[in-house]
């Protein structure tokens, strides 16, 4: 399956979107080449702001640029949109419900060699809390590119996590993405395995290993944490009776926990989260990393057949 | 404006502030009080803006960066016409349009909703880089407090502000000495003010923050510099608590609300002032 970084894919589709959108201005502090936004400042320069090493600001501008009509991509880190500038974000962006497009590369562990500083494993939970943030997380490629046009349709505050490593494009080109609903990608009874970002492939993996052992599991990709999908979370519950939800982010205040609130006041069932568990990250090779955290389709094989007995 | 009607429309300023922080037993009547003349020179002279159309779009934009001092501008978009005098009163209760700190969504005549320190000159900068991008010759004003130089993000958006040359910005800065927990130069020293801006790239000059004529210099100064590249800083020097004997000076009127006997001395004091200005 061909590998793609989802930085790649939304540093494309920003240059596309840049094309047919004239209204799109994009911002980032000193990172453009890490964060792909450089594609879209090399075929229009005149609409890209780089803000230096000053994140803060950065959050500022871009709620300053959309109250004049224009629709500014706001890109850094995760560590550094949703951490450092938590506040900004709450206050300049969330408060007044302003169109900006908070647009976080290098989420989670599999940011690798960098280590723990640099490894955002608590950006669902910073911008969920956040009153009318909408709070997306792409699967692949192609959900990247999609989503991308999708959040420049939405107005109102967005925030999206894409990764910093090249992960298996499993979507075709004729996949619709529409915020706030999940995507039912393999049907089955016994689990359901809720995934998310680059969880999702590994989601996958492990059902087909799981289907050779007579287990059959659903898997869904959420890549709408909030609004999250309960529709999809529900009939779940009701279908399979166990869940397990998968995210590259810890299991406090991420995808787990969002599933849990949705079970535990509507349909309590059994769920097993597997993320980061309540510890920092480190330095390593990205692939050897995620193995390291649990973070593969091996443990999510053998989280599955313990939690079924 | 005439000068006597610039000084009418600050005392009617000064007397909402008072009125509303009374209402509300809460509130930050002495930054705005400081910043009420700023306040009067600015909506009576200076900014193209149109109450009967608050979101017209080629409004001049100003950003209230030190937001607390909200009681002195609702006072001042009040008197002007954006909504009734009498809703001033309304200040921090529940279902009030005038929130404790500015929320542009509720409120006719806010731009940017501000509160926490240090983040709206960060807004200001962005409203006049998209009026430069988009080419429409509109002037952003904020206004900080002296107090919130402190905040490192000041420095980041007149970095930001100087490198991308937004001499379509005003940056003004209530320079009344005191914050919460005592003297500015004892707390936290900003000082020198001046050279710190223009070590950042700014145009700077210092002017009376009491007086119509010095305030007119300093705009004067700004739309001087227009085309030059260079954002403009108004040093305004002034008093906190300004215009009320018993709260000039005092830190301790940062963000205390009077009660019914200063409430009605301040009044008091305000009218005496107007009957001067008015048998001028």
């Amino acid at each position: 399956m061909e590998k793609i970084a989802t930085r790649d894919s939304y540093g494309k589709a920003l240059a596309e979107l840049g094309k047919r959108a004239a209204n799109v201005v994009v911002l980032d502090a000193d990172l453009a080449g890490a964060t792909k936004t450089g594609i879209f400042k090399k075929e229009f320069p005149d609409r890209f702001f780089d803000c230096g090493i000053q994140e803060c600001n950065l959050i500022g501008v871009a709620a300053g640029l959309s109250t004049m009509g224009l629709v500014p991509f706001a890109s850094t880190f995760a560590m550094f949109a949703a951490g450092r500038a938590f506040e900004q974000v709450r206050n300049t962006i969330g408060y007044p419900h302003l169109n900006v497009k908070i647009c976080a590369t290098h989420g989670g562990i599999s940011v690798g060699e960098d280590g723990a500083s640099h490894q955002c494993c608590e950006d669902f939970g910073l911008m969920r809390t956040i009153p009318g943030m909408t709070v997306l997380s792409p699967s692949d490629d192609v959900e990247a590119r999609k989503m991308i046009a999708a959040a420049y349709e939405f107005v109102g505050p967005v925030y999206i996590r894409f990764g910093r490593a090249a992960t298996p494009v499993y979507h075709d080109e004729n996949f619709k993405f529409e915020i706030g609903k999940g995507e039912l990608l393999r049907d089955g009874s016994d689990i359901a395995i809720i995934a998310t970002g680059i969880m999702v492939p590994e989601a996958l993996a492990a059902a087909d290993a799981l289907a050779e052992e007579k287990i059959s599991a659903r898997v869904i990709n959420m890549a709408t944490l909030k609004p999250i999908d309960e529709k999809i979370i529900l009939d779940a519950a009701k279908d399979c009776k166990k869940i397990v939800t998968v995210e590259e982010h810890s299991i406090i205040g991420g995808l787990g926990e969002a599933v849990c609130a949705v079970l535990a006041e509507n349909c309590p069932t059994p769920v097993k989260r597997i993320g980061v568990n309540d510890e920092f990250g480190h330095s390593g090779p990205a692939a050897a990393l995620m193995k390291d955290f649990g973070l593969c389709s091996e443990n999510i094989i053998a989280k599955v057949k313990e939690f079924l007995g | 404006m005439t000068q006597k009607e610039l000084q009418l429309l600050a005392l009617k300023i000064r007397e909402g502030v008072l009125k509303s922080t009374h209402a509300a037993k809460s509130g930050h009547p002495g930054g705005s009080l400081s910043a009420a003349d700023y306040f009067a020179y600015l909506y009576g002279e200076e900014i193209h803006v149109d109450p009967k159309n608050p979101k017209w779009e080629d409004r001049d934009r100003f950003v209230l960066s030190k937001g607390h001092c909200a009681p002195g501008l609702y006072a001042t978009l009040a008197n002007v016409g954006f909504f009734p005098v009498e809703d001033l009163l309304t200040l921090r209760k529940i279902g009030s349009y005038l929130q404790g700190h500015p929320n542009m969504n509720l409120t006719p005549g806010v731009d940017m909703s501000t509160g926490s320190l240090g983040q709206g000159i960060s807004t200001a900068c962005g409203m006049a880089k998209g009026a430069k991008y988009l080419g429409k010759p509109i002037s952003v004003y904020t206004l900080l407090g002296d107090g919130e130089l402190a905040e490192g993000q000041v420095w980041e958006a007149t970095m930001f502000a100087a490198h991308y040359k937004l001499d379509n910005l005003c940056i003004a800065v209530d320079i009344n000495g005191l914050q919460i927990d005592g003297a500015t130069k004892d707390v936290m020293n900003t000082a020198p003010v001046d050279k710190k801006f223009e070590a950042f790239g700014c145009a700077v000059i210092e002017v009376d923050g009491h007086n119509f004529d010095e305030i007119a210099k300093g705009f004067k100064f700004f739309h001087d510099n227009k085309g030059k590249g260079k954002p403009t800083v108004i040093l305004l020097k002034t008093t906190k608590g300004k215009g009320v004997s018993f709260m000039e000076n005092q830190a301790g009127w940062h963000g205390k609300a009077p009660n019914d006997e200063q409430l009605a001395q301040g009044l008091a004091e305000l009218a005496a002032a107007r009957k001067i200005v008015e048998e001028a």
